[in-house]
């Protein structure tokens, strides 16, 4: 990250700056002072807590015991490390991300294809596939849980329903999709959300592509297979890696959809539903602190390697 | 000579390529009518959402689907009028909304300026630790912020909410803000400079106008996230300052026949979103790539 910070912003440096002395200082600080009141914010509101937090993972602190307030060590993290719930929710977690990631940025490069081309109605399809990324996430997930999935008047048994009365056939299959499958059921309804969001940026990048070169590799014979695997995919790969870096970032922390369509049962509790349920059911601050380091420290080391992808993307850009 | 040679050449290429032609327009043709099945499926929960909501609660909970009963704003009247009133929470979420949104725009178009036009040094630095706080898991600052808004008397204020909601924005608005104002060309603030206009005029003639349509991206992005928000919302506050979203949560009763109130609850309170998004979405594009896709 330094180097690529050192690479960029070589060349930046103004004059000014090289003048010296007390002007040079002053130069710098008018510089620094549109920046200074986001910074400071930020190290506040974001910086100053995760150090409460960290201080609190290592105290005794449950709000029902208040008496028993005091330092415990490295005990809330061997009850972190210990705990078979922390160990299922990293895993849900993993799971939950990388299936919703991994299917809607497939799904959305299939549409984002599909509307790279000119047809009647482009458009109105177009804001049809944006409508579910504007429903509010907690309306999406109720819609999903009550509307859709309900065994008993749910659309999608509903619709089942009504096949099998068409060709005349009785008792059809009504499955209960919630409990026979939740983590799907969360990652459905997420994968509904977030498919717009990777079509758009993917539908974006296709039409940042050269069009002539696309073009006369096709009168050179290239067919459609070979254009894509040879020219559109390697020209989308950055808004690929884009795509999947932001829906991760998001879909990690998703608390809506697990806390509305299963509150966390049957499987799906995932990193931030559990912690939340530790402080907010448990009121085991201490313990819920250290569950919480310990996630930041994993994000840490994941997201190191998330922000080399992205500082690779934005290398291109030319700096000045 | 060479007339004769190139003449049948010409015309075999252009009959292949009219079959090429053909072939390809009978599988557009295929493609085309995916791509408004693809769309129709998607946008099919949203439909239903709002046909449910027109629904009496005997049709909307029936099986098969009764899709042509009779349409009644039944579901609406129950929602606005029966139990608690709907409106404090919509008005708590457009207070928290538009005012964090107006926070995040005046301490981000700023501290852009000195990561693009004047540049700090290290202004990458800056950048990546901004994006490096949304990085960070927000359940992991939930407690202590939970813990000081109850020893300060703030838990249940919507101020609190909308300090949460501004730090959580303003990473995004950085980085978009600073990705549009890279776009001023430095020639014409140059120029402008040595002409002797001063920092507003540049401001005004040079920077606003290519900086615009970014800050209009950046507040729709900000608006759309701060009124979606649920865990904090639903953690800090409790019957004064609540928000659409815990309304929602809150709202849900098992109880009995509900589904056209719940979805007319849903669409009342993702309308404002629906409608925002619709009007400007290109804008959506740009800031949900963080202004990387233009």
């Amino acid at each position: 990250m330094t180097s690529v910070a050192e690479q960029t912003s070589r060349g930046r440096t103004d004059a000014a700056s090289r003048a010296g002395g007390a002007p040079r200082r002053a130069a710098g600080w008018a510089r620094r002072a549109p920046l200074l009141p986001a910074l400071i914010f930020m190290i506040v509101v974001t910086q100053l807590p995760f150090v409460a937090t960290l201080v609190i993972s290592f105290m005794d602190w449950n709000a029902y015991y208040p008496d028993e307030r005091g330092f415990a060590g490295v005990d809330n993290f061997r009850r972190v490390f210990t705990d078979i719930n922390m160990r299922e929710a990293v895993w849900t977690t993993i799971l939950l991300t990388a299936g919703v990631v991994l299917i809607s940025l497939l799904l959305g490069l299939g549409i984002a294809l599909l509307l790279d081309r000119k047809f009647r109605g482009r458009g109105a399809v177009r804001t049809m596939m944006i409508a579910p990324f504007l429903v509010v996430p907690v309306a999406a997930a109720l819609l999903w849980k009550h509307a859709l999935y309900n065994p008993e008047y749910g659309l999608f048994n509903g619709a089942l329903t009504g096949v099998w009365n068409l060709f005349g056939a009785d008792r059809p299959p009504q499955p209960d999709w919630i409990s026979t499958m939740p983590l799907w059921a969360v990652i459905f309804a997420l994968v509904w959300q977030w498919t717009p969001f990777m079509m758009l940026i993917l539908l974006a990048g296709l039409q940042g592509r050269p069009l002539d070169v696309v073009e006369a590799a096709r009168i050179d014979g290239a067919n459609t297979w070979q254009i894509f695997r040879t020219m559109t995919l390697p020209h989308l790969r950055q808004y690929l890696e884009l795509g999947a870096l932001l829906g991760s970032i998001y879909i990690v922390q998703n608390f809506d959809a697990v806390f509305t369509i299963t509150s966390g049962g049957l499987g799906t509790a995932n990193l931030p539903y559990t912690i939340y349920t530790i402080f907010y059911n448990a009121h085991d601050y201490g313990r819920a602190s250290a569950a919480a380091v310990v996630v930041v420290i994993g994000t840490i080391i994941i997201a190191t390697f998330a922000l080399r992808t992205v500082s690779s993307l934005f290398k291109q850009e030319p700096g000045r | 000579m060479s007339v004769t040679e190139t003449g049948p050449v010409t015309a075999t290429r252009g009959e292949r390529g009219e079959r090429i032609h053909h072939r390809r327009d009978r599988a557009g043709v295929w493609f085309s009518l995916l791509a408004w099945v693809v769309g129709i499926l998607f946008v099919l929960p949203v439909l239903w959402m709002v046909l449910t909501s027109l629904h009496s609660e005997a049709d909307a909970a029936t099986n098969p689907p009764s899709v042509f009963a009779p349409v009644t704003l039944e579901g609406y009247r129950e929602f606005f009028t029966a139990g608690a009133s709907p409106w404090p929470p919509l008005l708590n979420s457009l207070t928290a909304s538009i005012v964090s949104t107006a926070l995040v725009l005046l301490l981000s178009i700023p501290a852009a300026y000195a990561l693009s036009i004047r540049a700090v040094k290290r202004w990458t630095d800056v950048l990546f630790f901004f994006l490096s706080t949304k990085m960070l898991p927000v359940v992991a600052g939930l407690l202590p912020i939970y813990l000081f808004a109850q020893n300060t008397g703030l838990l249940d204020n919507i101020w609190l909410l909308i300090l949460f909601y501004t730090s959580m924005n303003l990473p995004i608005a950085v980085w978009m803000m600073r990705s549009f104002l890279s776009e001023v060309p430095v020639e014409m603030l140059e120029a402008a400079a040595v002409d002797g206009a001063g920092l507003g005029r540049i401001m005004r003639a040079v920077i606003a106008p290519v900086v615009m349509p970014g800050i209009a991206a950046t507040a729709l992005i900000c608006f759309i996230f701060s009124w979606n928000e649920l865990l904090f919302a639903r953690v800090l506050t409790a019957t004064v300052a609540e928000t659409a979203p815990v309304f929602l949560t809150s709202f849900v009763t098992s109880q009995g026949l509900f589904l056209a109130q719940l979805c007319a609850a849903a669409f009342v309170v993702s309308l404002p979103v629906l409608v925002a998004g619709f009007a400007a979405q290109d804008k959506l594009v740009q800031g949900l790539s963080l202004g990387s896709v233009k």
